[in-house]
């Protein structure tokens, strides 16, 4: 994989006074997978699971992508409002999710259907959001996720806030696996932008809290290119605040798996914050509103379909003979079935009721409010009346 | 162009009459600079910069880093460089991490140095519901820019206004929030004159009667426009005669016409998208109520969002103040 263009090479600088303004050479990315299917070696980072393992997060992510082409074409059908596509990061968020402990907290954007999936979360409960029925709802401590945040950035600072909880409840470092408990906060490349998330940084930082700042660089945020929000890797950031930063293939699931372990490994044992960036790319539109080909190039998603992070594990599963065709066809099988549930799950999710809106605003309800309430039942019943 | 052209008037929208204004605002002045989140090669998310930065280039037309605070930011020391920043933030929902840059610097800034340092910054808001959008997309917060000491707020109804009023706002030394109704961007298509020119214009900071009544006054300002229009033909249905008035104008207020209004009819109602707990309606009702208290025939009325979070869409027609929440009001009023 080859470093993004527009680097700060574009931009001759007085270096001889002050040195290079980046790192030298190319950025370095963690691979165990090749786009071929073959297992390669990494210096430090391993995968130290066996091949059913590897077998669950194909499962897994066949499955994640159902769920987002079944969305997709729900949208279209009109049963929803807007989806946002995953298509293209499968890997990076079914390795970093399959990495978590049952007691790690999930602090999500709106794209991480896959993370929901390994946290065990209904896929039907993402799409009232997009239906327009709910906006989450979700208990995020049933399953240690958090509501899908659309603010950019907003979550990195809960999720760094969260983990400062979790170091004063004495679960951080104690050396029992069953107990030690981390943070991931997921973001994107765009997000890297903002204010909250190089505060969430520093945060993070000067408490040493056990967090893992989880970047999918999928390349765009929207229309605009990566080089727009930086002009280093953004792994090289992680240095400047203080703290470990990793670039790994997004789109192989077996490093993104590893190195996610390795940095909740040290969040678990106390040694402070971890920024992965997963370098994958949206092989989608923005969202099914967005039109991609006003700003980007059909050969540039050409290319990265060759790197597709399902097709590596198959051919990794088949070339070594670790599966038969009834392996797929039960996958297959299974996507069916998910796909009808979410499907006739979605349509029969009930538009709630316009009075609902009143109830929890606050967790003591004020009777300014209830007056309200009360006041927009009788105009509705007066509706009734005249039928 | 995609419009047609007959003769000397062209028929818009009010996306459309946004596009042409800025525009025409960049053409008339170099220091005219367009910056925002995807403005550039994709023209905005709403279009509404579609092909300004094609034809005036990457140094005015600025495609921003995902940074809402950033580009208010910037804009400030483009602004005291001399340039007229004209910021457009992508939904309502996210002016948030710009605001302390909106309301601590951008509105203080003039006042601070004692008038030696001008904030000719619009900040363009596409606002208000009813496109179906997920949370953070569907917002009205217009009342907590016009409380702000500084800034002044505007609010267009329609294309022709928007061709003319975003230009008078980038013309304006002044800093201007810009409230745009989203939902009528590509809705509706009115006729503008091509041969008219700014000087023909309403002034920027003045409030228009759309429609002559002489029963009740009903004030609304951008997608609520729309509504009032619909509800006072409803009305007129009936035999009421309402009068509306288009504010356009948020902060500050023009109450020349609204009070002349108000004391030809007596009654008064105010509709906006917005909640109504400390909105706009709740300024105007304390003006109507101080200055032409004995015109009154019933107290000054409001209609808007309820107080609560924007609801999830499906829901949103149902929470959204529409032509039988404003008739209701009407009714009240008139009873009284
Ligand atoms: C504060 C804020 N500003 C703007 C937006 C509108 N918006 C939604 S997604 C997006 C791009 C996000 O890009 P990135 O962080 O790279 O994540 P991706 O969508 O690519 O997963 C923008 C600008 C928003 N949701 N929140």
């Amino acid at each position: 994989m080859t470093q993004q263009a527009g680097t700060t090479a574009d931009f001759p600088g007085p270096e001889d006074v002050f040195g290079p303004s980046h790192a030298d050479g190319g950025p370095e990315l963690v691979q165990l997978l090749t786009p071929e299917g073959e297992r390669v070696e990494h210096p430090e980072f391993s995968f130290d699971l066996d091949d059913e393992a590897i077998k669950g997060f194909y499962r897994d992510m066949v499955l994640t992508r159902r769920i987002d082409v079944e969305a997709t074409a729900l949208q279209r059908h009109g049963e929803l409002g807007i989806w946002a596509q995953l298509l293209g990061q499968e890997a990076a968020q079914i390795g970093s999710g399959r990495a978590l402990a049952p007691q790690d907290f999930v602090f999500p954007t709106y794209r991480e259907h896959g993370v929901a999936w390994t946290r065990d979360l209904d896929p039907l409960r993402l799409l009232g959001l997009f239906r327009g029925v709910d906006q989450g709802g979700w208990d995020p401590n049933a399953n240690n996720f958090g509501l899908y945040t659309i603010v950019i950035g907003a979550q990195t600072l809960h999720a760094v806030g969260y983990a400062m909880g979790m170091q004063r409840d004495g679960v951080v470092g104690t050396g029992d696996a069953e107990r030690d408990a981390a943070v991931v906060a997921y973001f994107g490349d765009g997000a890297s932008s903002q204010g909250d998330v190089n505060e969430s940084f520093i945060f993070a930082a000067s408490y040493n809290a056990p967090v893992v700042f989880f970047c999918q660089n999928n390349q765009w945020a929207i229309s605009e290119p990566f080089e727009r929000q930086s002009r280093v890797p953004l792994y090289q950031r992680a240095l400047g605040f203080g703290f470990h930063g990793v670039r790994v293939d997004g789109n192989d699931v077996l490093a993104c798996y590893a190195v996610t372990k390795a940095a909740l490994q040290r969040a678990h044992e106390g040694s402070g914050p971890t920024l992965v960036e997963a370098y994958t790319y949206r092989m989608g539109a923005h969202t099914t509103t967005d039109d991609p080909t006003r700003y980007r190039l059909s050969s540039d998603v050409e290319a990265w379909k060759l790197k597709d992070p399902i097709a590596r594990v198959k051919a990794y599963l088949t070339r070594n003979g670790l599966v038969d065709d009834s392996f797929f066809e039960e996958i297959e099988e299974e996507a069916e079935q998910l796909g009808h549930h979410l499907r006739e799950g979605c349509k029969a999710l009930p538009d709630p009721s316009p009075l609902s809106v009143f109830d929890h605003v606050y967790v003591d309800q004020t009777p300014e409010l209830a007056a309200q309430k009360e006041a927009y039942a009788a105009y509705l019943d007066s509706f009734e009346g005249a039928h | 162009m995609a419009e047609v052209s007959t003769g000397s008037t062209q028929r818009i929208t009010l996306a459309k009459g946004l596009n042409a204004g800025l525009r025409a605002a960049m053409e008339n002045d170099p220091k005219v600079i367009v910056m925002g989140e995807d403005v550039g090669k994709l023209g905005g998310v709403f279009r509404i910069t579609d092909g300004l930065q094609k034809d005036f280039g990457e140094d005015r037309v600025i495609d921003s880093p995902l940074a809402e605070s950033g580009i208010l930011g910037t804009a400030v020391g483009l602004a005291m460089r001399g340039y007229r920043p004209v910021c457009e933030i992508q939904f309502d929902g996210f002016v948030y991490p710009a605001y302390d840059q909106i309301v601590s610097q951008v509105a203080k800034i003039h006042f601070r140095s004692q008038g030696k340092v001008k904030m000719p910054i619009v900040v363009r808001i596409p606002y208000g519901g009813g496109i179906g959008a997920v949370e953070h997309h569907s917002e009205s917060p217009e009342a907590q820019f016009a409380h702000t000491p500084g800034l002044k707020v505007v609010s267009c109804s329609n294309p022709v206004d928007g061709y003319f009023m975003i230009q008078q706002a980038i013309a304006c030394d002044d800093p201007v929030i810009f409230f745009e109704p989203k939902r009528q961007y590509h809705a509706d298509k009115a006729e503008l004159d091509e041969s008219l020119t700014l000087a023909d214009a309403d002034p920027l900071f003045s409030s228009r009667v759309v429609r002559a009544g002489s029963d009740l006054t009903l004030l609304a300002y951008g997608p609520m426009v729309k509504t009032a229009m619909q509800s006072a033909e409803a009305a007129a249905g009936e035999g009421k005669s309402i009068e509306v008035i288009d504010l356009r104008t948020l902060s500050p207020l023009d109450m020349g016409p609204v009070l002349e209004s108000v004391r030809k009819t007596g009654r008064v109602v105010v509709a906006h998208e917005a909640h109504v707990n400390l909105g706009m309606g709740a300024e105007l009702a304390a003006r109507i109520t101080e200055e032409c208290f004995f015109s009154l025939e019933s107290p000054v009325l409001r209609v808007g969002g309820f107080d609560t979070p924007y609801p999830p869409s499906r829901i949103e027609e149902e929470w959204l103040p529409d032509l039988d929440r404003v008739l209701d009001a009407v009714d009240r009023a008139l009873a009284f």
